[in-house]
């Protein structure tokens, strides 16, 4: 269980990303974070991994408190908690396997690492996911060879052969096409779900969000606006995030299981199948 | 009928008066500047028959009378290359981690820097007199002088390839736990290397011609060939090396842009 206390960044230009929030995330929950451009999304997945460091506030990882950690400490625990980027960020001068390895990092020593001898198991892992996103065939790729929707799911393993307990996925769907959108939405929410992993999800797409996720949360300006279902969407509630415009057409009551496009999809379509 | 609105491209400075102040006096400057250049055409005159005179006496170039002595000078200028662009990478390295801002702590990078600007400030010719007097004649005072420079060359500009690659990269390879060394391997790394080796050859060809200018001071190398040639009036001797030096750093200049090519 993920758990910010009056968790507060304010950052050297004097502004207040986040103001203040408490939010619980329970294990295996799969939660979507909406809101404006600058509202504090991206802000409060970092301060949790603390690639940003919070002003004040706490942060639990189950029983583990994350603000105070050392270095060293903070080290071992980000291992605990993987991540996916917006643009991918994969490395992309190295091979889609390396890229996948990179998340086993903090596991292994400096030498192994350098020669890039990591353990059998690792290996035999990342190979096992590959497979899973459908991209076994593709190892000795080198990342920038990659579309962006494979792209994206090589980010996906990274995160995943670290063995998380938590998902911090900052804008997944930013640059891709809608239908990979969905596919990689999917992929996240299946994955957590055969993990029993909880994620945080940034997401522009209210539409999106409402589909893969369970609970949904809006901030908008630093502060907590809305914290609920996907059905407990409305026009109201998105006025009161996003602000005044016709919101009508964004909601509609979306088939969650809409597969038709997923036939042609090895990652899913080999989900479905196991 | 709308008012026609007028659209000029706005000026780079603003204000007329600072604009044309700079104009015009830039004008007044240059054509000073230039109105004192005291060219006495008499001795131009004078100097290019001698200029012919000259030049004709490299030819034809004698690669053979002297050519233990050119061997032995190539020879040395090219070790003195290896082993001064090896150390001096090698030791900017170091300094040019500390010297890239997104990496390393204000004190370190300050430090860094300073080293940088040293190193920078002072020409390898300079360098290599002040090493000529310190540890006598000899390539040992080329080595050291061409390692400072290669120091000031490669350090900065490693250090501003690191502070331009993508941070987001970088993060993500921080945010799976890594230790410091593993994330300058798996993310500094990858990103700066095609452009570094690519600076490692062009260092490696400055080295090269840099010893052979050292070697006019007594730091060792083909320089010193080239200067005894010259005191000698051996002029086809010296044009003899000058091809050598030519051909040589044609040579690395297609290996390094082939190089550049593979590692991309």
């Amino acid at each position: 269980m993920l758990r910010l206390v009056k968790l507060t960044k304010q950052y050297k230009t004097g502004d207040l990303a986040l103001k203040g929030i408490d939010l619980e995330i329970p294990d295996g929950q799969v939660m979507a974070l909406i809101g404006p451009s600058g509202a504090g999304k991206s802000t409060l997945i970092r301060c949790v991994n603390r690639l940003v460091e919070p002003t004040s506030g706490t942060v639990h990882l189950n029983d583990e408190e994350l603000t105070g950690l050392s270095q060293g400490q903070l080290r071992k625990a980000r291992r605990r908690m993987g991540m996916i980027f917006q643009e991918y960020a994969l490395v992309e001068r190295l091979t889609v396997m390396e890229n996948v390895l990179s998340g086993r990092l903090g596991y292994v020593s400096f030498w192994r690492s350098y020669f890039r001898k990591f353990p059998q198991s690792d290996i035999d892992e990342a190979f096992r996911l590959l497979e899973r996103v459908g991209l076994d065939d593709m190892a000795d790729k080198r990342a920038d060879e990659l579309s962006g929707g494979q792209r994206q799911r090589v980010g996906i393993c990274r995160a995943l052969i670290q063995n998380p307990e938590l998902l911090l996925v900052d804008e997944p769907t930013a640059s891709l096409d809608p239908k990979t959108s969905r596919q990689i939405m999917r992929l996240i929410r299946e994955l957590c779900r055969e993990r029993n992993l909880s994620a945080i999800i940034n997401i522009h797409d209210v539409l999106l969000a409402q589909m893969f996720a369970e609970r949904i949360v809006g901030l908008q300006l630093g502060e907590i606006v809305y914290d609920g279902a996907p059905d407990g969407m409305s026009p109201d509630v998105l006025t009161q995030i996003y602000g005044e415009e016709d919101w009508e057409a964004t909601i509609e009551k979306v088939d969650d299981e809409d597969d038709e496009d997923s036939a042609d999809d090895p990652a899913t379509a080999d989900a479905s199948t196991s | 009928m709308p008012a026609t609105r007028i659209w000029k491209r706005p000026p780079f400075i603003k204000s007329p008066m600072l604009r044309w102040g700079l104009i015009v006096g830039g004008t007044i400057y240059l054509s000073l500047a230039l109105g004192t250049m005291d060219v006495n055409w008499g001795r131009v005159a004078a100097g290019l028959p001698r200029a012919e005179r000259f030049i004709l006496s490299f030819f034809p170039p004698d690669f053979v009378s002297r050519s233990g002595d050119i061997a032995d000078g190539i020879y040395e200028s090219l070790w003195m290359t290896v082993v001064s662009t090896v150390i001096g990478i090698g030791l900017s390295i170091p300094v040019g981690l500390g010297a890239a801002r997104n990496l390393s702590p204000r004190p370190v990078y300050i430090f860094s820097r300073g080293i940088l600007a040293v190193s920078r400030t002072f020409p390898e010719i300079i360098i290599a007199l002040f090493a000529v007097k310190i540890f006598s004649f000899g390539p040992f005072a080329g080595i050291i002088a061409l390692s400072i420079g290669s120091i000031g060359f490669y350090g900065k500009l490693l250090a501003e390839d690191i502070e331009d690659m993508d941070p987001v990269q970088a993060e993500a390879v921080k945010a799976t736990g890594s230790s410091w060394f593993q994330w300058l391997n798996y993310a500094v790394q990858p990103q700066v290397m095609p452009r570094m080796i690519g600076l490692a050859m062009y260092r490696f060809d400055i080295n090269f011609r840099e010893s052979a200018v050292v070697g006019i001071v007594g730091a060792g190398g083909i320089g010193a060939t080239l200067l005894t040639s010259f005191d000698r009036y051996e002029f086809d001797s010296s044009a003899a090396i000058l091809l050598i030096i030519i051909g040589i750093v044609m040579a690395v200049e297609y290996s390094s842009g082939y190089i550049r090519k593979w590692v991309q």
